[in-house]
């Protein structure tokens, strides 16, 4: 058995011990292509059943189009729940990631979002996506991260996974995150993706786009919710993107892989992280890790 | 693209320059990302990249310059894919070398060539011959400080062989490195010309993981799929062996037998599946099968039985005691369990054992466990996934401990129950009332027993058959030899559980009066006397009011520091949650004997 084929075992594993398990789990859908693998995995994971479990979507109003798109082909199957959460707060303060900046954007958007759209189900195990390459903290995640009553991540707190055996047991407002693809790095995410023939959002694929630059970020101007400075004039470029969170947060990439194949040739090619084009890590060595212990996917 | 994953532990401590030599392995091999090398960099003083500084990830690990959790990576070397748990080695940390152990194909061994093999590196020897990891590397680190020697790396690798050999590790490959300049590790060390064995790329790129499909199928059943009523199918991962339609099996613990009918899989049905897969499988007959059981091959099922010899690894602050009630949790079962008996403690510097009657944070010992039904299990020397078992504790949910399953006890198949004519409802009815066991907690001074008495003059005075055991007074004759550690404590309370059982079985109304601190304990009690004929009676009394009124001159005794470990001075009491009855200890008794004879008669 390969590699590949070893992690897809695990994550299905992973996927029906939380089904089992736990009282009412929620497999947490963000439109990107891991969220897009794990979707995929899970449809596996209980086939020729349906999902036991419901899909959410803590959704900050500044998402591409092209993913709206792609989240509205998804809740159209009758196969599937999708839950969509956006926290309310946000509209009517008035927060927006171009004005207020990326913290803050994210606090309340995601972080605060996150945690209303879990009250509100009364989830207590969030299946993310995630994985242990994408930054130094998640290395020492846990498949099965123990979240206290207020939300909270305490690295000390957590609990020893030996063999396949995890303990997802949990008192009352205590609750689980839980993550398939821990073992899993972006290549493997990308040739899974081709084995499987997994749609994707097209922003992952180079294409002209409309892009300004600031502080070295290519930024794409997916339409007029970004508003230009003075002097700014979005010039097409060939570019695409490597992780897709909120539009004006998230950088593309100059690249000419259009294709699922071309990308992993290009990463494969490639000698930066994936997440060097997100806002939000830039803060700090420790910014992740911050974030998570107030509650941060 | 076609070889399996290699699962490697990497043991040692900063000092012996493991994160180096992680780090160092990794940007060799080119996969440490140009970003996150330029920001490691930016860090230090003199720009230059500190190769350790690549992998402590939590803040409190930067701040103390430690590694406190175990960390996951993931290497490419020669296309074949490692994933590295990184477990520190402080000597607090043992639950994450044995945690990161645990999936091991390959355990990494590091040692400081200027030191010699310390007290650690046997230690994790110790633990990996435990958990059973296949293949060692004795990786020689710092080679540079001792002139590259050849002579005392062959002189070091021989000491550590000879201490290996009776821990039954086999595999072992002792490698020469310099982890600071990447010497033998992705590239040869020119300073090291008399080295001819392989570098650790090429002993990584090359050493096989075990490979479980040739042994007898067997496969723990994790979820039952049932869109449909036409529909029904066995979902798991295969734990060893091949899976085909029209193989029998049987379903364990129960032994029915099966056969399969389909491998079903969203485009088409599979013709085969192997150990390590993620399947769901049709049974073609209508047999009862659940989460928990385990599918075997028909001709090699496996053992069923409810006692145990095993090894367990404390992983909590509180201690592991005989008799406390523990969930148990193996392949996809977990079962109510205790240790009936803890017979002796590992010593992880030696390999030999001492005598303990309990097990702290971080000890490894031998335990006799029962499970509150029999199970369906491999030894762990057959099968990891199916003979080792983690220890949840009740009330905190934390993961307590880890086991690995060593033999079945033969015991409980040896002593039979004797079948008797008369039973416990024949009892009752001859004495017309119904027998449970009214248990009081309380501080000492509380009145737990003063109240027990005055419910008991009322019950005799109606005519009911009763019986009051007072904890002083077990203390002098069935409990005389025990005292009043943690230990003691919990055995105390379930022995005089048992009797209460006995004799609400005989047809008594028992009334136990005893201080009973630990919440676990009186959880046990409960479970062995059963949840319906149980009654818990918190007398709530305050400290000051118990101390006070002092009847034994207990506390007076405690506070000149004559009598340590007395509850609610030198030891705990853990106050119940939900008791079924609460009583304000400091209302006249007469008024609380009235609420329980209340309870009593209202339900």
């Amino acid at each position: 058995m390969n590699h590949l084929r070893q992690l897809e075992a695990e994550a299905i594993h992973i996927l029906r011990e939380t089904a089992a398990e736990c009282r009412r789990p929620v497999l947490l859908y963000s439109i990107g292509k891991d969220s897009g693998a794990l979707l995929h995995l899970a449809r596996k994971a209980f086939h020729p059943g349906p999902l036991p479990f419901p899909l959410l979507h803590v959704d900050t109003g500044w998402k591409f189009r092209d993913m709206y798109a792609m989240r509205d082909q998804v809740a159209a199957d009758p196969a599937l729940r999708l839950i969509v959460h956006v926290n309310p707060d946000g509209p009517a303060r008035g927060i927006s990631p171009v004005t207020h900046g990326a913290a803050l954007h994210t606090e309340v958007m995601k972080t605060e979002g996150l945690k209303q759209a879990l009250a509100a189900g009364g989830f207590d195990a969030a299946i993310g996506g995630a994985r242990r390459d994408e930054e130094r903290s998640r290395a020492k995640e846990r498949i099965f991260s123990f979240r206290n009553a207020r939300h909270q991540w305490e690295p000390r707190a957590q609990r020893p996974e030996l063999w396949r055996l995890y303990n997802p047991r949990l008192a009352a407002g205590e609750s689980l995150r839980v993550f398939p693809l821990s073992n899993w790095t972006e290549l493997d995410v990308w040739r899974y993706i081709a084995q499987e023939s997994i749609p994707l959002v097209p922003l992952y694929f180079s294409a002209p786009r409309p892009v300004v630059e600031r502080e070295g970020r290519l930024i794409v101007r997916d339409d007029d919710r970004l508003p230009l400075e003075d002097g700014e004039t979005p010039v097409l470029r060939r570019v695409r993107f490597r992780t897709l969170g909120c539009y004006p947060l998230t950088g593309a990439v100059e690249s000419e892989a259009a294709d699922v194949a071309g990308i992993i040739a290009e990463l494969e090619a490639s000698r930066l992280s994936e997440r060097a084009g997100r806002a939000i890590d830039g803060e700090g060595g420790a910014s992740m890790e911050a974030k998570k212990r107030e509650g941060y996917f | 693209m076609g070889r399996p994953l290699l699962r490697v532990v990497t043991c040692g401590s900063v000092d012996d320059g493991k994160s180096t030599l992680i780090g160092r392995l990794a940007d060799d091999l080119g996969q440490v990302p140009e970003d996150e090398r330029r920001a490691v960099a930016a860090r230090a003083a003199d720009g230059r990249l500190d190769h350790a500084l690549l992998l402590d990830g939590l803040a409190a690990e930067r701040e103390q310059g430690i590694t406190i959790d175990v960390a996951h990576r993931a290497l490419n070397v020669a296309g074949r894919r490692i994933l590295l748990a990184d477990a520190p080695g402080h000597e607090g940390y043992l639950r994450n070398t044995v945690t990161a152990a645990s999936t091991a194909d390959l355990a990494i061994l590091l040692v400081d060539a200027a030191r010699g093999i310390r007290q650690q590196t046997r230690r994790h020897a110790v633990i990996a011959a435990l958990m059973r990891v296949r293949g060692i590397v004795l990786a020689v680190n710092k080679m540079d400080l001792i002139g590259h020697d050849q002579g005392r790396f062959e002189a070091l690798a021989e000491e550590f062989r000879r201490f290996a050999a009776p821990l039954g590790l086999e595999g072992l490959v002792s490698i020469p490195i310099v982890a600071l300049t990447g010497g033998n590790l992705a590239a040869r060390d020119p300073a090291m010309p008399w080295y001819s064995g392989p570098t650790l790329t090429e002993h990584l790129a090359t050493a096989e993981p075990a490979d479980s499909a040739a042994a007898p199928f067997r496969m723990p059943v994790q979820w039952i799929s049932r869109p449909g009523p036409e529909f029904r199918g066995a979902a798991g991962m295969i734990a060893s062996g091949r899976l085909r339609p029209g193989d029998a099996v049987r379903v364990m613990p129960s032994g029915s037998p099966a056969t399969v009918a389909r491998i079903v899989a969203p485009e088409e049905d599979r013709p085969e599946a192997v150990a390590g897969e993620s399947v769901m499988l049709t049974l073609a007959e209508e047999v009862d099968c659940a989460r928990g059981d385990i599918l075997c091959e028909a001709g090699a099922p496996l053992e069923v039985a409810d006692q145990f010899e095993a090894t367990v690894i404390w992983m909590a602050d509180a201690p592991l005691l005989s008799g406390r009630p523990y969930l148990l949790k193996l392949g996809t079962r977990t079962v109510g369990a205790s240790v009936t008996e803890i017979r002796e403690r590992l010593d992880v510097d030696t390999g030999g054992r001492l005598a303990t009657r309990e097990l702290a944070l971080n000890e490894i010992g031998r335990c006799n466990l029962l499970t509150d039904r029999p199970i369906a299990f491999a030894p762990y020397a057959e099968s990891r996934d199916l003979g080792g078992f983690i220890l949840i504790d009740r009330l905190t949910n934390e993961t307590a401990g880890a086991g690995m399953i060593r033999f079945a006890l033969r015991r409980a198949a040896n002593l039979r129950w004797q079948p008797l004519q008369v039973d416990r409802a024949a009892r009752a009815a001859l004495t017309g009332q119904r027998p449970r066991v009214i248990w009081f907690t309380g501080l000492s001074g509380a009145g737990k027993s003063t109240i027990a008495n005055l419910v008991e003059a009322r019950l005799h005075a109606m005519g009911r058959h009763t019986y009051l055991l007072d904890g002083d007074n077990i203390r002098h004759g069935l409990n005389r030899d025990l005292g009043f550690t943690e230990a003691d404590r919990a055995e105390n309370i379930r022995r005089i559980a048992e009797v209460a059982r006995l004799m609400a079985d005989a047809g008594l109304i028992v009334l136990v009066a005893a201080i009973s601190p630990f919440r676990a304990d009186r959880l046990a009690a409960r479970e062995r006397i059963g949840e319906e004929d149980f009654v818990e009676v918190f007398v709530d009394t305050p400290l000051s009011v118990a101390e006070g009124r002092d009847p034994k001159g207990l506390y007076r005794k405690a506070r000149a520091g004559q009598l340590a470990n007395l509850t609610g001075l030198g030891s705990p009491y853990e106050a119940p949650e939900t008791p079924e009855l609460h009583l304000d200890g400091t209302e006249p008794a007469e008024d609380s004997a009235r609420r329980v004879m209340a309870y009593i008669d209202g339900t």
